[in-house]
């Protein structure tokens, strides 16, 4: 049980700089989700974390001492891999119990705690097989049962559930937090899968080209993005983003997407908006924010009419595609009041969620 | 792969016989057994001449107008009895076994330290290391033995079965090494990396994790190291001129052949012993050369 903290730290191979001048602290027992597109330092900094990857300058602190130039077996971390990592010629027992014999625990030390270990995964009755002889899933759990065994300061997993098949991948997601709920200890996970950010985390830190662009709980990421990377990376499907210009209306403010369409700010926002007028932006809507006119109560400024270009039915909800100004736009509507392909739908803008983006910046206003 | 799979696969097999996909496949084996039968009769033909050879008398050998390829006047053990009581081949054999458990050792110890290091821990020319390593093995030793003899005689060991293991392992090592840094470089990263998390030294990362999940491959490099060693011919020819410290290969013929007079009947039963160790261990060993021991080590 430990803090971890991440004073700008910086990894270079050879020109290219991986990862750029990272803040971060992690107090006790937390679970952060490092998340972001592949290549954007996420993996990297988990390494330098654990020890594998030297820190080209900064500082790593796990429990408010500088590791920099600790070997990974003096952090008091373990680690959970993405393809596991098991020892294929050991045990499952022998597997889990490695980091303990070779740290000399005595021997009764070592069964109680893989036995316990064992029962919080559910693996006491495959402790004798060999990884061969286990399924992906069960691999999985031998190599979180190698992580807990050791009691460590902190964990770290390294996209752990990339190779299971997707049912698998949503157990063991709720494993993970079952076992991180049950083995109170701080954790890092990488992964670059949004979905598990969000569920896993405490905190997501999103990630990309080396920096991170957003540190935030799954709530305050999905409904506060800070960047147009983070807004459109958070979500799935993805954020519409729409051109359009905003017009001083009488004493509101109107975000026009076409020559049709405009739509107002809310009065909410107006005053924050107000230095706006007349710019060029970015418009970004989720599309389960623009959907078929629900509450009665609704403003109708809101509403206007397209025709849809194509239509995904989901079971529980319909995406319906749809072309503005040579722009695609996804909606996500009830499956009973979708139209079909190349037919008219109305459809109703919840303003209360825009965000306006500055499109040189990128930066959400 | 569960049983149901299997059968399915099975069926599809039957299945697909009559399209033709499945006429393509069956001239495809036909024309694969043909040549491996051929083949197969090709390099069977000297060996079986020897066991047959080697069963027979004196006299039987000496006849021009029998049969060679079969046994006609009776089979006998004179040739072996001959060959275990009359000639030095005891003292080769013991010789020869000295000498290749010795080199064998010898060369594990150093290959699978060598590879190891070059394969694993990468440092500054590492790669060019080993492929210098492998250059060295390119040279024939019926070339490398003229600078050697002078080496051999230097360190006092000419006309000694040690000097063979002095210099065996030239041929060996450097093959060895090659074939075990491609063995270690195929076992995945992460798994040195979690066994240094675990608090594994490099020392014990080798004994303890590389050298269990790449026994194939040391099984493979210990098979070769034993097979050159066993039929060494050059060396022994060159450093070796007296019959108590003479090896198999070059103690059979030399013995048993006195000018222009062969001794058939022994020279064959000599090789037939001489073949054997190799064969047996052959067959020993291939039961433990298990194809895919790292599966499961990561996604497979």
């Amino acid at each position: 049980m430990a803090e971890v903290s991440l004073h700008n730290v910086i990894k270079r191979y050879d020109n290219v700089e991986a990862v750029r001048s990272i803040n971060l602290d992690i107090p006790d027992n937390e679970f952060v989700v490092l998340v972001g597109p592949s290549g954007c330092g996420k993996s990297t900094t988990l390494r330098m974390i654990a020890g594998l990857e030297e820190v080209t300058s900064g500082d790593i602190y796990i429990g408010g001492e500088i590791v920099n130039d600790r070997p990974p077996k003096d952090r008091d971390i373990a680690m959970v891999f993405q393809n596991y990592a098991l020892y294929p010629h050991m045990t499952a027992y022998e597997n889990m119990s490695f980091g303990l014999k070779l740290r000399k625990f005595p021997k009764e030390e070592i069964r109680k705690r893989v036995d316990n270990a064992a029962r919080i995964l559910d693996i006491t009755e495959l402790l004798d097989r060999k990884p061969k002889a286990l399924s992906g899933g069960q691999r999985q759990r031998v190599a979180m049962g190698r992580a807990i065994v050791r009691n460590p300061k902190v964990f770290l997993f390294d996209e752990p559930l990339s190779n299971l098949d997707a049912k698998l991948r949503v157990q063991m997601r709720t494993e993970i937090k079952r076992v991180h709920q049950m083995v109170k200890t701080t954790t890092v996970y990488v992964t670059h899968d949004q979905v598990e950010a969000m569920t896993l985390a405490d905190r997501v830190v999103v990630m990309n080209g080396g920096s991170i662009e957003q540190i935030a709980g799954p709530q305050d990421l999905y409904h506060r993005p800070k960047t147009r990377f983070v807004a459109g990376f958070i979500g799935s499907p993805a954020m519409n983003f729409i051109r359009c210009r905003i017009e001083q209306n009488g004493a509101g403010l109107r975000a026009r997407i076409s020559d049709k369409i405009s739509l107002p700010v809310p009065a909410a926002r107006s005053s924050r908006y107000q230095s706006l007028a007349g710019k060029e932006l970015t418009l970004g809507l989720r599309p389960e924010h623009i959907t078929e006119p629900r509450r009665s109560d609704r403003d109708q400024n809101c509403e206007f009419e397209i025709t849809l270009d194509v239509v995904e039915p989901m079971g529980m909800e319909t995406m319906v595609f749809f072309g503005v100004d040579g722009q695609e736009i996804c909606s996500r509507v009830e499956p009973t009041s979708a139209a079909g392909p190349s037919e008219k739908m109305r459809l109703y803008a919840n303003m209360d969620h825009m965000h306006l983006i500055d499109p040189q910046t990128g930066l959400v206003l | 792969m569960s049983t149901a799979a299997v059968v399915a696969r099975g069926a599809g097999a039957g299945l697909g016989l009559k399209g033709s996909l499945s006429r393509n496949r069956r001239w495809a084996l036909i024309a694969s057994y043909f040549f491996l039968v051929l083949f197969a009769i090709f390099f069977l033909i000297p060996p079986y001449y020897m066991v047959v050879t080697a069963f027979k008398g004196d006299a039987e050998v000496a006849h021009m107008a029998t049969n060679p390829w079969i046994i006609a006047d009776g089979f006998t053990l004179d040739q072996f009895k001959l060959l275990l009581t009359q000639s030095d081949f005891l003292i080769f054999f013991k010789n020869t076994a000295i000498v290749t458990i010795c080199v064998v050792s010898i060369t594990m110890v150093v290959s699978v330290l060598a590879a190891f290091s070059l394969g694993r821990m990468r440092f500054w020319g590492s790669s060019i290391l080993a492929t210098g390593i492998f250059l060295t093995y390119l040279v024939p030793d019926t070339l490398l033995f003229i600078p050697l003899f002078q080496i051999v005689k230097a360190v006092g060991l000419l006309n000694s079965y040690w000097g063979m293991v002095l210099v065996y392992p030239t041929l060996t090592v450097p093959f060895c090494t090659w074939i075990m840094i491609g063995y270690f470089q195929s076992i995945p990263k992460e798994l040195d990396e979690a066994a240094l998390i675990d608090g594994a030294g490099h020392m014990q990362m080798l004994t303890k994790i590389f050298i269990p999940v790449a026994m194939p491959g040391i099984i493979a490099a210990m098979i070769f190291a034993f097979t050159v060693s066993w039929a060494a011919f050059v060396y022994p020819m060159a450093f070796l001129y007296s019959a108590d410290q003479q090896v198999l290969t070059v103690g059979t013929v030399t013995s048993l052949i006195r000018a222009d007079v062969y001794k058939w009947g022994m020279l064959m039963a000599g090789a037939l012993l001489a073949a054997a160790p190799p064969l047996v261990i052959y067959a020993f060993l291939m039961d433990y050369y298990i194809a895919g021991l790292t599966a499961g080590a990561t996604k497979g």
